[in-house]
């Protein structure tokens, strides 16, 4: 009983020095955020030009907007639902960033996990929910694992752009996983290019009804603070920054630079798998041709939104998720089409694109007063 | 210049600077690193405002608010990075700015060759006119941008340590060069660090030391031992305490070595040598003779075609770096920027660069331990004297020397049994330099087997039990230092002798 409680107090030793390090790191990092936040609003202020020359008020659209993203239930539910899968894919994007990688193909590994977490839900079916949950996910992983171990093994031992081939593996995973749900695996008599429904043993429980909102989330947070902790506090994640800042002081340094870039796109591509199965078996249970609205994309813009780091990325994709669901409504309040959202979303990723010109702004800023 | 003051931030970079040159000499301008030279002549070339003090040329007070009006003055100003453009011609490099046109619009080709022609031939500099820079040599890369301050009509040349990225046989050559100009009538400010180049070039040289002037001297007045106490503000000792040995173990074996450059074409052409614990093998020899490729077959960053290398009776030739590194093999590599350090890393995370991967760093096989990794760091920081504002620093934010120092601590202190040294005093100032050979002569002593590959003859004489020249991918000589010249191995290193 008294070992019980001494390993519960080290438990919460250890944590507690854990959440001090993460809060001493953050404090470190948020006035690095201070550009992206000026690029937030700067997309803002343009988008208000746009909506006030093309005759709305942007007051009343970005008041519909914001309470369409976090006024009620409902909103915030929708909010987070399109935040989940861009966490994983952005999440993705960071890792292989570290190791000086341009995963770009988080779409693919994304489809490729989302396609084989459905068919293991669908199979197994007698198999208890906590078995049956994890091996789905799992499927995913790997999935998206060998989705980024074909461009990491390509560019280790021949040294291929991972730009292009992790580019060119998510058409390929587009076309293939479409092939595949609309003929071998496509619902039986059903019209739509979909899979049937997973087993309800491999669902993931929704957490606010009536939204789609799901414990995929959970997920999310977890993979943004073991992101956070393998790159900072593990040997691995230490060899993939070392690689990524310098890879001739890497290799002198005994660590071996191939086998990082492998480590590292993998790891990525597991990371944008996990999103992938979270999403069917959580959201559509099923997989649908062209469920994803190109998240992975998303996820690229999302990690730099974010400023390359797992805190950031988190807070970027609530906004990116916002600007999705909030648009809706203000669609539907204001009538200001959709397209107004997409232009914001747009605006955010040029200004953050562009550090000169922020960094510009907030100088005069700074020498004004 | 009088009374110059600039501040930057919180340091004072020059504090009442009183600097005078006189027309058609050479005069040098001494310091270590961040002493403020090159601040004082970014003042006088218009790129920094000074705070407070006057320019005053040729008795005339003078305002420079930026390079055009010190051009306009006959001010040029050579910086250690080049700024040419790799692609065009030699010549038009040379005018660029300055274009002689036809119409306006178009170049007067048949002109541009003609003036610089003529141009080169009044000051005896030779040059390939119609090369494109980017494949010349960085020696012959300077003297195009020495003759591109000069057409713009440059009668004061400032040359900011130009001898750091040149060979000593460039810098022979350079020192010809200037003395050409002086006969031209040209006035010439040498900023270096190096004792003997000042020595050997100006006429009077004038001593900074934290934003001080300490002085200014004849140079036939003086002698390097001055100089050095002037500049570094104590005796500095160029030579050092060996003890002798009593064993004789041979701790790297290198046999019939052979590998090749980047370009696939042989570097390394049959070299055969041991190094034993105690010693201090130096390996002379001009730059690009093969060392580069030769530390990096040691260390395992290049592969051996044939051959074998031996570390502690264990045969390493195919081994990976860390394999290596784990059999006592530490390297101090010559270009720190590259190999050595991991810019953005902080002191701490560059400290434990080789070392991560094993206790007591890493634990249950991946967990990083921060807490070990700083206490190791903390240690060292006092132990080497790394003036950082914390371990958590990055290495970029360190000077030169300190970088280096970095690095020591990092290579020193894993109990090596071999070090391998490339260049390890390049572009430091006395005081570091004093210091990175100091304690490579502590690891002698301690048993250590050194292996130190240097350009720079002096450092060689100073430091080795044994010498071995390279030349051209071969070891042409192995000599007892106390039965051998300078001018015999100056002999060797240039291939003019081999037995």
């Amino acid at each position: 009983m008294q070992n019980l409680s001494e390993r519960l107090g080290t438990l919460v030793r250890l944590l507690r020095g854990l959440l001090l390090r993460l809060l001493a790191d953050l404090r470190g990092a948020l006035p690095k955020m201070l550009p992206q936040v000026v690029a937030i609003l700067l997309a803002f202020l343009v988008g208000a030009v746009v909506l006030a020359v093309t005759g709305y008020s942007p007051l009343d659209a970005y008041g519909a907007m914001l309470f369409g993203a976090f006024g009620d239930a409902s909103g915030l539910g929708q909010t987070f639902t399109q935040a989940t899968p861009i966490i994983f894919t952005a999440l993705a994007f960071l890792f292989a960033y570290k190791c000086g990688l341009f995963n770009i193909g988080a779409e693919g590994q994304f489809l490729v996990g989302a396609f084989a977490a459905a068919l293991v839900g669908i199979s197994f079916g007698g198999l208890p929910a906590f078995v049956h949950i994890p091996l789905s996910l799992l499927g995913g992983v790997v999935a998206g694992a060998f989705w980024g171990f074909v461009p990491a093994i390509l560019k280790a031992r021949l040294g291929t752009h991972e730009v292009i081939t992790t580019m060119m593996l998510s058409y390929v995973a587009l076309y293939v996983t479409g092939y595949f749900v609309n003929y071998p695996f496509k619902e039986p008599g059903g019209w739509t290019a979909q899979t049937v429904v997973i087993s309800p043993s491999a669902e993931l429980p929704r957490i606010l009804e009536p939204t789609q909102l799901s414990a995929s989330i959970f997920v999310a947070l977890l993979l943004a603070g073991l992101t956070y902790y393998t790159l900072q506090r593990t040997t691995i994640g230490y060899e993939i920054r070392a690689i990524g800042l310098n890879p001739s002081a890497a290799e002198a340094g005994g660590i071996s630079v191939g086998k990082g870039i492998i480590l590292a796109l993998v790891i990525s591509g597991a990371m944008a798998g996990l999103g992938g199965a979270g999403e069917v078996l959580g959201v559509h249970r099923r997989f649908i041709e062209g469920f994803s609205p190109g998240y992975g994309w998303d996820g690229l813009a999302v990690a730099l939104v974010g400023g390359l780091n797992p805190v950031g990325i988190l807070l970027a994709s609530v906004l990116f998720g916002a600007l999705r669901s909030g648009g809706m409504t203000m669609t539907r309040v204001s009538h200001v089409p959709l397209d107004i959202a997409t232009i914001l979303q747009a605006l955010v990723i040029l200004f953050v694109a562009a550090p000169k010109l922020v960094q510009y702004l907030m100088k005069r800023g700074r020498s004004k007063r | 210049m009088r009374a110059i003051r600039k501040k930057f931030v919180d340091v004072v970079a020059n504090d009442k600077i009183d600097f005078t040159v006189e027309k058609g000499e050479i005069h040098g301008l001494l310091g270590e690193n961040g002493a403020g030279k090159t601040v004082l002549m970014n003042i006088l070339y218009g790129l920094y405002r000074a705070d407070e003090g006057k320019i005053l040329i040729d008795g005339k007070e003078a305002e420079i608010d930026g390079p055009n009006a010190a051009i306009k003055l006959g001010i040029g100003m050579v910086h250690q990075h080049f700024m040419v453009v790799p692609s065009l011609t030699v010549a038009e490099n040379i005018v660029l700015g300055n274009e002689p046109t036809r119409n306006k619009v178009l170049l007067d080709t048949k002109k541009i060759m003609k003036d610089v022609k003529e141009f080169c031939d009044r000051y005896k500099l030779e040059v390939d006119l119609k090369a494109p820079i980017h494949v010349l040599p960085v020696g012959v890369q300077q003297r195009v941008e020495i003759l591109k301050a000069l057409y713009r009509g440059a009668n004061i040349l400032i040359l900011d340590e130009p001898t750091s990225v040149l060979t000593p046989q460039e810098a022979q050559e350079l020192f010809k060069a200037i003395r050409a100009l002086r006969e031209q009538g040209k006035t010439v400010i040498f900023i270096s660090h190096k004792l003997n180049e000042v020595m050997a070039v100006c006429d009077r040289i004038t001593v900074l030391r934290k934003g001080k002037v300490v002085g200014t001297v004849k140079a036939s007045e003086t002698n390097v031992n001055e100089l050095a106490t002037m500049m570094v503000g104590r005796e500095v000792s160029f030579t050092f305490k060996k003890t002798r040995p009593a064993t004789k173990k041979t701790v790297l074996r290198v046999e019939d070595l052979k590998a090749f450059d980047d370009r696939n074409l042989p570097a390394i052409k049959g070299v055969s040598f041991e190094v034993h614990a105690y010693e201090i093998l130096g390996v002379a020899g001009v730059e690009g003779n093969g060392q580069t490729e030769l530390v990096e077959t040691l260390t395992g960053l290049r592969r051996v075609a044939t051959g074998k290398i031996s570390l502690l009776d264990m045969d390493v030739t195919r081994a990976p770096p860390h394999e290596r590194i784990e059999q006592g093999a530490s390297c101090v590599p010559e270009d720190r920027h590259k190999r050595g350090l991991i810019m953005e890393f902080s002191v701490m995370e560059n400290i434990i660069l080789g070392s991560h991967d094993r206790p007591p760093f890493a634990k249950n096989l991946v967990r990083l331990d921060i807490d070990e990794a700083s206490n190791y760091a903390e240690k060292l920081i006092q132990e080497f004297s790394i003036k950082t504002p914390s371990k958590d620093a990055p290495a970029q934010h360190l000077s030169g020397g300190t970088q280096q120092r970095v690095v020591l601590a990092r290579e020193f202190s894993r109990n090596p049994k071999l070090i391998i040294a490339c260049q390890p005093t390049r572009g430091l100032d006395v005081g570091a330099t004093e210091y990175v050979r100091s304690k490579l002569v502590d690891m002698r002593n301690n048993g250590c087997a050194v292996l130190l590959i240097s350009a720079d003859l002096d450092e060689i004489w100073a430091l080795s039990d044994r010498i071995a020249v390279i030349y051209e991918g071969r070891i042409v000589a192995v000599k007892d230092p106390e039965k051998t010249s300078e001018s015999e191995l100056g002999l060797l290193m240039a291939g003019a002798k081999s037995e």
